[in-house]
């Protein structure tokens, strides 16, 4: 059985060329769970797609066959008028609905098999995240004993490798689904409801995540990534995020902070400022995450006062409002946020 | 030799209906023709309760709609070609799709089939109309207000955008403030009245009208796949009814049902909508697989290979169907349990769905097959019905189904199953028909052109869907970006929707070209078995001239069966014509029971309908007032309907039963 399992796994892994590096195979397909699966949250599913769209394909095969063998067949010339015997060819249905069944209980069994190992993982969750969904990014907060340690960031989530991670799944406001194919399958996240789901990454790399509950305008642009580090990496990424922010004290970033005192702090929080807003991610490491605007755009600083300034461009009906700001108002907040790493 | 006289006590009868034949021409045919022709003009157009007339209109309005939600679905093609496109904004987007869903879920695939069951039940069980003809009229009507209910908004741009499932709470007035999703759950209340009493008439119908001797066990099998259909409406559409009427209270009137922050439950929703949407989805498709299995044997020249387990298969797969409905709920965190139990009964409910596949296959390959164009479309049909259930196997692992969830592989599954299973036969149908509903055969050519646009355009824009799918591509996005890999998928995928757009359209070009210069088809050009063939093309008013004695299940092929001695009696039969009359059997035997005294034309069920449309209207414009008005104005057109007239008096039974059937 193992045997069997491995030799699977070695087919599928060549055919995807897996496990060479997630970041080149994610790069082409980056959410492509058929061909690629990074950890037991995701891998046990991916073979039973393989073994059940192979049945799929069979079974089709087979009927076709039979569908073309039964029109092209050759048979006797008769009178279009004759009718032929009405009580013949039961043996058809009782021979191929016997062998359906049979097919089909195995696939069950299989199925409900695979849906028992993997409802929970093998070792106690080494971490546990609160994911929430807003209209149209992600919430996430590392939860900690220690208040002082919790710390809370957006559409970015870092996690170490080979270790099963529970997160939790809410909504501010609409129904979301959290999904990172290569990592787990899909789950809702309900507002008033606590949904769990656990998911580990084997191999370091990025993974990427969307949103598959459709839950309004923005729905096609509700991304997220999973970035799965060694254990050393994500012990000073987590150092790092627990970090408040250091308050520049020169222009042009000081200027830059009343801009954001301003124009941003209503929505967005910066830990160690008196911006508290929650409608919008928390910045206070804005220049650690790879992507903006739930994973529409590049982060780099021209990208930045890009958003800021055409959200409602780039990603209309969002939250986020076009902010119009003067050239000296842009370089200043421009510097401001600059200090955010 | 009528069987009545012969078997009954005479003292206990009240009227032996008279027993005889009226063909073509004669004074008895005449007299018949006269009791039952509507009115020529606008007038008999609204009053008609004729249930042909009625059948026509569903299958052309719903074709109507079947248009429309195809360009819908067109133009959403247009702006998934191609990654990063802005023809649409994602508002127009999400409406577009949302009423496409709606649009051929509930304008387009029940009511088209509720149009053949309309057209060819009471041909196929030998009665002169249905059993309530004027419930039949409301059905229709209502159904059409319904449908123009629910594209009120669309010209101006709100039109219903939460998807045709309208998950809370992003239909709720929090998050959707204009009259979109108010729209949506008025007009599904309005329309679940019409799908409720047609349902009923279909019962009714089923059990009571049927000629005498066609048991139960001889009735073909689109009349059990509609009544399947109908009974799961009946149990079905409550349940949607009420969801949608309780999100209308909590949007306007203030209550809290789904409102997770005062102690409703969003969830709620999800269970009330899917209790009745996966029921729906056999209702759907049950009754297009009873027209394969009738018509599909006419081109094997043999009847249909096990009709009682095809029979039975259907009623199992509605009974599984109400067992199934947590498959679209999967992934919203059910204990691992329960999802196993849905999963598992979610693949046992392809069982029965085998049956069928290998009758038909038996059927084609024991049969010596003619390649007209209706047989190609079912002969498709039955590729894709496989095609489209293997695929929903795939869903029913839970755990694939945490992936599949949700992808474009559930929209490439799903239009499998529904163009499959419901358009291939439906347009096979209309091939299969057509001679009867207007004395015309269609273009064979043509047929066979738009057979073949359409199955290859059909697997050409679909079947990538499944890949793109299993790439990742989610449902109900409006645009992607073009690093996904999905590209080459989407522009596949929005040519082959255009070519089976084509496919369509030449259908359409024959019909109206057949219309006028189609071959004559005489009554029965298919050399098919079942009892509408024996009536002219297209029929007259009152169907039969007499009404039929069965005696199998193939009433025109028994000579050539050689299936025992009985032979049906189609030209000589029972007269009725004192008004308008037809003959109630009993609901399991089919015996004579009771002569039906049935209704003249009524204006009654067009203002019922109309004003009961224009109470919701007013529901929905917040004119209290108005839609008090209206119901009062129902109120009347009711009891204009009700009002007990003589020429319906049916207090004592006209018959007593046969003395066996007591019995039997």
């Amino acid at each position: 059985m193992k045997c069997g399992t491995d030799f699977c796994i070695g087919l599928l892994a060549a055919l995807a060329n897996w496990p060479a590096s997630a970041l080149a195979a994610n790069d082409d397909a980056p959410l492509n769970y058929f061909l690629h699966s990074y950890g037991p949250s995701s891998g046990p599913a991916m073979i039973l797609g393989w073994v059940m769209a192979t049945v799929c394909v069979a079974v089709c095969i087979i009927i076709g066959v039979l569908l073309v063998a039964a029109m092209a067949r050759k048979r006797q010339p008769a009178d279009f008028r004759d009718i032929g015997h009405e009580e013949e060819g039961l043996a058809w249905v009782y021979i191929g609905t016997g062998l359906s069944t049979c097919v089909l209980f195995a696939l069950a069994i299989y199925a409900m098999i695979t849906l028992n190992a993997m409802a929970k993982p093998a070792t106690a969750p080494g971490l546990t995240l609160a994911v929430t969904g807003y209209d149209w990014w992600w919430k996430v907060v590392y939860e900690d004993e220690d208040p002082d340690r919790r710390f809370v960031t957006a559409n970015e989530i870092h996690i170490p490798v080979g270790v099963p991670v529970l997160i939790k799944l809410d909504s501010a406001d609409v129904i979301h689904a959290f999904w990172v194919p290569l990592l787990a399958g899909k789950t809702q996240m309900i507002p008033g409801l606590v949904n769990r789901q656990w998911l580990q990454a084997d191999v370091a790399g990025v993974y990427r995540g969307q949103c598959t509950q459709y839950c309004g305008v923005q729905h096609a642009h509700m991304a997220l990534e999973v970035i799965a580090q060694e254990s050393a990496d994500f012990k000073n990424w987590q150092e790092a995020q627990r970090q408040k922010a250091i308050l520049p004290s020169a222009a042009p970033a000081a200027d830059g902070l009343k801009e954001f005192m301003e124009h941003c702090s209503g929505c967005h929080a910066i830990q160690g400022t008196e911006a508290t807003g929650d409608h919008g991610p928390d910045l206070t490491h804005l220049n650690s995450r790879r992507l903006l605007a739930a994973g529409l755009l590049t982060n780099n600083p021209r990208q930045v006062i890009e958003w800021i300034t055409h959200a409602q461009d780039i990603k209309p009906g969002s939250r986020m409002p076009s902010i119009a700001l003067s050239s000296s108002e842009r370089a200043d907040l421009s510097a401001f946020l600059a200090t955010l790493n | 030799m009528n069987p009545i006289a012969k078997n009954s006590p005479d003292e206990l009868l009240i009227r032996v209906p008279e027993f005889g034949r009226a063909p073509l021409g004669s004074e008895a045919e005449k007299r018949l023709a006269s009791l039952w022709e509507t009115l020529p003009g606008w007038r008999g157009w609204l009053a008609t309760v004729d249930h042909k007339e009625i059948g026509l209109r569903y299958l052309v309005t719903a074709f109507i709609f079947l248009l429309m939600g195809g360009v819908e679905a067109l133009i959403m093609r247009v702006q998934l070609a191609r990654p990063d496109q802005a023809l649409l904004t994602p508002e127009q987007y999400n409406q577009l799709f949302t009423m496409h869903g709606v649009t051929m879920i509930f304008l387009y695939s029940l009511p088209i089939l509720s149009g053949f069951s309309n057209y060819l039940w009471p041909l196929l069980l030998g009665s002169r109309d249905m059993a309530f003809p004027r419930l039949n009229a409301l059905s229709y009507w209502l159904f059409l207000f319904a449908g123009i209910f629910l594209y009120v908004s669309f010209p101006l741009g709100q039109a219903p955008n939460a998807g045709w499932f309208n998950y809370v709470p992003f239909s709720s007035l929090e998050f959707n403030t204009g009259p979109n999703i108010d729209v949506y759950a008025l007009g599904m209340v309005l329309l679940g009245i019409s799908t409720t009493v047609g349902a009923i008439n279909f019962v009714v119908t089923l059990f009571r009208m049927r000629a005498p001797g066609m048991s139960i066990n001889r009735v073909p099998i689109l009349v059990w796949g509609t009544l399947t259909a109908s009974v799961g409406n009946l149990l079905a559409v409550p349940s949607v009814s009420l969801a949608f009427f309780l999100l209308w209270l909590d949007r306007q009137i203030g209550t809290h049902f789904f409102d997770a922050a005062n102690g409703g439950k969003p969830l709620l929703w999800q269970h009330l909508f899917w209790m009745f949407g996966h029921p729906w989805v056999y209702a759907i498709v049950l009754p297009a697989m009873g027209i394969v299995s009738d018509a599909l044997p006419t081109f094997c020249r043999r009847p249909l290979v096990g009709y009682a387990a095809v029979a039975l298969s259907t009623m199992a797969t509605m009974l599984l169907g109400f067992e199934v409905w947590i498959h679209h709920m999967f992934a919203t965190g059910l204990p691992t349990l329960a999802l196993s139990f849905f999963g598992a009964a979610s693949m046992v409910i392809s069982i029965p769905s085998a049956v069928a596949v290998f009758a038909w296959v038996a059927t084609i390959w024991l049969g010596r097959p003619v390649f007209n164009t209706p047989f190609l479309f079912f002969a498709g049909f039955v590729m894709l019905f496989v095609m489209g259930g293997v695929s929903g196997v795939m869903t029913a692992a839970v755990p694939l189904d945490f992936q599949l969830n949700d992808t474009y592989f559930i929209v490439a599954h799903l239009h499998y199953v529904l163009l499959g299973i419901n358009v291939f036969p439906v347009v096979g149908g209309i091939y299969y028909w057509f001679p009867k509903f207007f004395g015309r055969m269609m273009n064979e050519t043509l047929g066979k052109w738009s057979f073949w646009v359409m199955f290859i355009g059909f697997n050409i824009g679909f079947f990538p869907m499944h890949i793109a799918g299993l790439m990742g591509m989610p449902r109900r996005i409006y645009t992607y970006s073009g690093n996904m890999g999905w590209n080459t998928i989407n522009m596949v995928t929005s040519v082959g929707a255009f070519l089976f757009a084509a496919g369509i359209l030449i259908f359409m070009v024959n019909v109206l070209i057949s219309l006028k210069r189609g071959e004559l088809a005489g009554d029965n050009p298919w050399d098919a078995a079942t009892l509408e063939w024996s009536a002219p093309s297209p029929p007259k008013a009152y169907n039969f001239a007499v009404i039929p004695l069965i005696a199998s299940r193939h009433p025109l092929w028994e000579d050539r069966l050689n299936e025992g001695e009985a032979r049906s009696s189609l030209d000589e039969g029972y007269l009725l014509m004192q008004g308008r009359e037809t003959l109630a059997t009993t609901p399991l035997d089919a015996k004579p029971d009771l002569i039906l005294k049935m209704p003249e034309d009524s204006y009654a069920p067009f203002y019922l309908g109309l004003f009961s449309a224009l109470i919701f209207a007013g529901l929905l414009l917040h004119w209290w007032d108005f839609a008090g008005l209206m119901a009062i104005a129902a109120g009347i057109a009711l009891t204009a309907w009700m009002w007990p007239g003589r020429k319906l008096e049916q207090s004592v039974p006209a018959m007593q039963p046969a003395k066996e059937s007591e019995h039997g």
